[in-house]
């Protein structure tokens, strides 16, 4: 029974690591933003909607690992 | 985790299903009761606004410009719900993180942190995608599973692999927000442990509270930009679903 809990907390650790890698998707996607308003800030203000729904997407995937992570904690 | 537990306040029992009015439903309706004071003090029709009025009127502009840009000149008659969506999400994330819970007795629940409100918030969207898509094209609203310039034998699974994303859509759109806002809330209540064990080691473990403080103001900032950043991703993506089924690619 112990080794089950041992496994557990081992098994969210590993799960935890897809929050640290959404973090790079996110990081170049606002990254890629910065660098295309910079070298065109007029059509920047234009282009926010989709710069947040990239973001949407890449948090997306950082969140499906925290919950599984969760889920392997508390619900199994 | 006790922030997340329903508790009931007056049980209701209707034909066998148990509808008892929780602190879910309790703060569902100060949600509603905010949003309406919120709205009743700009809608007084001046004809030079106050700074409420330009508040209120900035936030439907602001809405009313994202739908249409979103779908195009169509978009006008959708802008009633995205902007309700919008401003129910904003201000159940936003009521969730006020300090209320420093008066005794009482308790600060955060709407949005269910699956089950979440997720009904998506079905609602989603089905207003259905019911827009089939009663404007009828059954051609099918082509919406199948790009326009499509090869003839990569047909079937293109189509198999559009429709898994097209039912995919309203899962993530609630897991998305519900557990944005639950992994916000557990990471300042872990914080918050640590200056209370902080304390309570003494010595060195002042130095671990104080810090412990600073990044849970840090982290409470960070929210708040979150709470906002949350409802506008939800009503931008319904608006972008919208526009799926009035223009069909």
């Amino acid at each position: 029974m112990e080794s089950l809990e041992a496994a557990k907390v081992i098994g969210a650790g590993i799960a935890a690591i897809g929050v640290g890698i959404a973090s790079i998707g996110v990081s170049i996607v606002f990254g890629q933003f910065l660098q295309g308003a910079l070298r065109n800030p007029a059509a920047a203000d234009g282009q926010q909607g989709r710069l947040f729904i990239g973001f949407a997407a890449a948090e997306l995937l950082g969140l499906i690992a925290f919950a599984v992570a969760m889920i392997i904690l508390f619900v199994m | 985790m006790h922030q997340f537990a329903i508790s009931r306040i007056a049980d209701l029992n209707v034909a066998g299903y148990d509808i008892s009015f929780t602190t879910s439903a309790l703060w569902m309706l100060i949600v509603l009761g905010a949003l309406w004071l919120f709205m009743l003090g700009g809608m007084k029709r001046e004809l030079v606004p106050g700074r409420w009025q330009t508040m209120v009127e900035g936030m439907i502009g602001f809405v009313e410009n994202m739908v249409s840009t979103c779908i195009g000149p169509d978009g006008r008659r959708y802008v009633p719900w995205v902007f309700s969506i919008f401003m129910f999400i904003l201000f159940a994330n936003l009521m969730g993180m006020m300090p209320f819970a420093i008066i005794p007795g009482v308790r600060v629940f955060t709407v949005t942190s269910q699956f089950t409100v979440t997720g009904l918030l998506a079905i609602m969207s989603f089905s207003i995608v259905l019911i827009v898509g089939f009663w404007r094209h009828g059954f051609g609203f099918f082509k919406v599973f199948v790009p326009h310039g499509t090869p003839p034998a990569l047909l079937p699974l293109i189509f198999l692999v559009e429709l898994i994303s097209f039912m995919v859509r309203p899962i993530s759109l609630a897991l998305r927000l519900f557990v944005a806002m639950i992994a916000g809330h557990i990471l300042v209540e872990v914080f918050a442990n640590f200056i209370v064990q902080g304390i309570n080691i003494g010595g060195g473990g002042i130095l671990i509270s104080l810090l412990s403080f600073v990044f849970i103001a840090a982290v409470m900032a960070l929210e708040l930009l979150i709470c906002a950043i949350q409802a506008y991703v939800f009503a931008i993506l319904t608006s972008l679903y919208i526009n799926d089924a009035v223009n069909l690619h």
